[in-house]
């Protein structure tokens, strides 16, 4: 473990995780409350686009990340269509354009530059290989992300339980709403950093849902959230650098599936208490549901 | 080629029916989520040296199943998306074991015309032709609790029993079409030529079959474009599905 601390492409790791975690559980909180999963999903895929449009014109995938993150989110929330069953067909379109054009950009990043790598690293993530500038970018956007959150926590709060009695009180809820997933964008872009575009939604909603399991009160569900996912970034990074020496290859096992399977195995260990407690109410008498 | 397009036309068929009762039920993440999954199927079966096929069959249902049974009382899309990381994740694992080249990853993801083989061809009459039977044989029950749960249940229609079968058949249709269409755009061919022909015929059944012949033309046009420009598939795919998609609301729209 000694080389661990000393390797450089580790501390860039744990660092740029540490920024991915702690914004993705606070923002991941909302998102699980207002049941946005499938938007932060389909930002997660089509963060593709931008990715791969990234490494075309040969800049950090992080903006490409972060450009088209924030503006597809905008457009989503402007032509999203009210009824939800409309927005629903809606996203699938979009997304299903959006993947379609990321398809051809991979392409083209395989064949005319010598990025062969491209479309793993886009969807999978390769945390090992983020450049050190990244560190201190993701930082930065991680701060405004929660500064954005706590200044909008009240009207953001009241719009997400209850929109109805929000709009009354004259809480401006589409902007809200507009702004809410605009923000989320950033927050998939910084994720996708981490475990790649189309594993980014599981540190997005995984930490968040387990901790919304262990509180419903919102500020102590955000804390937990972050520990959550923070706890698994790391144990990922970790178990990656360890499995160096595993078989079959001895060539590493992906920090992304270490990272993922963090997340779903913490997700169903903050269940447990619930479940228990569910069973022996259901054995107990007079038991409300 | 040849076999591509033998296997494409099945696919835009079985596709399009199905995908009608994707639309209907507004269950564009759970068609998302299933062939995204089971490309750890995908990538598992190269991993033993066997048949994309067979994986995507075991692991495709596997998947839907898990997304059916985990969200039951939890918040479905949460478990949704937290299936399809997991899955996903243990697919590039297992690239990462098989040292599989890009170019096979990347057919995996988004299709690859020249990918299918003779014995895909026969797979894919017998899975499109179970699918076919499936639809006809859960046809009213399903589309009664589509439109209507609550009265559906009263008159006995089990909801969940249908959820179930509903969520096999959308892993039978991915199973047959992610090797040609690719796993991260099998679920354009699902969603956009049902919700075009939806916004235009008015019955179910003439939806139904307006949704097949435009999948298929999304198909047919996509295999041609792709062996022209050795562009991926799934590129033509997502566009052509989404630009009919706009042409048939704009339509709509026009006609008032």
């Amino acid at each position: 473990m000694t080389g661990f601390f000393s390797s450089g492409p580790v501390h860039v790791a744990l660092g740029a995780g540490a920024a991915a975690a702690v914004v993705s559980g606070v923002v991941g909180v909302f998102v699980v409350l207002r049941g946005q999963s499938f938007a932060g999903h389909a930002l997660g895929d089509l963060g593709t686009l931008g990715g791969s449009g990234a490494f075309l014109a040969n800049v950090n995938p992080l903006w490409g990340f972060v450009g088209v993150g924030a503006v597809v989110a905008g457009a989503m929330e402007l032509f999203g269509v009210q009824r939800r069953r409309g927005r629903d067909v809606a996203t699938g379109v979009v997304l299903g354009a959006a993947l379609g054009v990321s398809a051809l950009l991979l392409y083209l990043d395989t064949t005319t530059t010598s990025t062969a790598g491209a479309t793993v690293t886009v969807l999978f993530g390769s945390l090992f290989s983020a450049s050190p500038s990244s560190v201190p970018e993701m930082a930065g956007l991680a701060a405004a992300g929660v500064a954005v959150v706590a200044a909008l926590y009240r009207p953001l709060l009241l719009s997400s339980v209850h929109p109805e009695l929000a709009s009354v009180r004259g809480v401006p809820v589409r902007l809200v709403a507009l702004g809410f997933l605009v923000l989320v964008g950033v927050t998939v872009a910084l994720t996708s950093m981490v475990v790649g575009t189309i594993l980014s939604p599981a540190l997005l909603v995984g930490p968040a849902a387990g901790a919304l399991r262990v509180s419903r009160r919102p500020p102590v569900a955000m804390a937990v959230a972050a520990a959550l996912g923070l706890a698994a970034t790391w144990a990922g990074v970790v178990l990656s650098y360890l499995s160096d020496r595993w078989p079959p290859s001895h060539a590493g096992w992906p920090v992304s599936f270490f990272v993922v399977a963090c997340v779903f195995v913490t997700y169903l260990a903050a269940d447990l208490p619930g479940a228990i407690r569910r069973r022996r109410a259901r054995r107990g008498p007079c038991s409300p549901g | 080629m040849a076999h591509a397009w033998v296997v494409g036309t099945i696919v835009g068929v079985v596709a399009g029916v199905v995908g009608f009762f994707v639309v209907l039920r507004g269950a564009s993440f759970v068609a998302h989520a299933v062939p995204l999954s089971s490309f750890a199927g995908a990538a598992g079966a190269g991993l033993l040296g066997i048949d994309a096929v067979a994986g995507l069959a075991v692991v495709a249902p596997l998947a839907a199943l898990s997304i059916g049974w985990l969200g039951r009382r939890r918040r479905s899309d949460v478990v949704t998306a937290l299936v399809v990381a997991v899955l996903l994740g243990l697919g590039s694992l297992f690239l990462a074991w098989s040292n599989e080249y890009a170019a096979e990853v990347y057919g995996l993801l988004f299709g690859d015309i020249l990918g299918v083989g003779t014995g895909q061809i026969w797979l894919s009459v017998a899975l499109g032709a179970a699918g076919l039977a499936g639809v006809a044989a859960v046809y009213r029950p399903l589309l009664l609790s589509s439109v209507a749960p609550e009265p559906a249940a009263s008159r006995g229609v089990r909801g969940g029993l249908v959820e179930v079968l509903f969520l096999l058949l959308v892993s039978l249709v991915t199973a047959m079409s992610v090797p040609v269409v690719g796993a991260l755009l099998m679920f354009a061919l699902m969603v956009g030529p049902p919700a075009a022909a939806r916004s235009l015929a008015r019955s179910p059944a003439r939806a139904m079959a307006l949704g097949a012949g435009i999948a298929l033309v999304t198909v047919w046009t996509s295999i041609a474009a792709s062996y022209l420009t050795t562009w991926p598939i799934g590129f033509f795919v997502g566009v052509t599905a989404a630009a009919l998609f706009g042409a048939a609301r704009a339509w709509t729209a026009l006609r008032g």
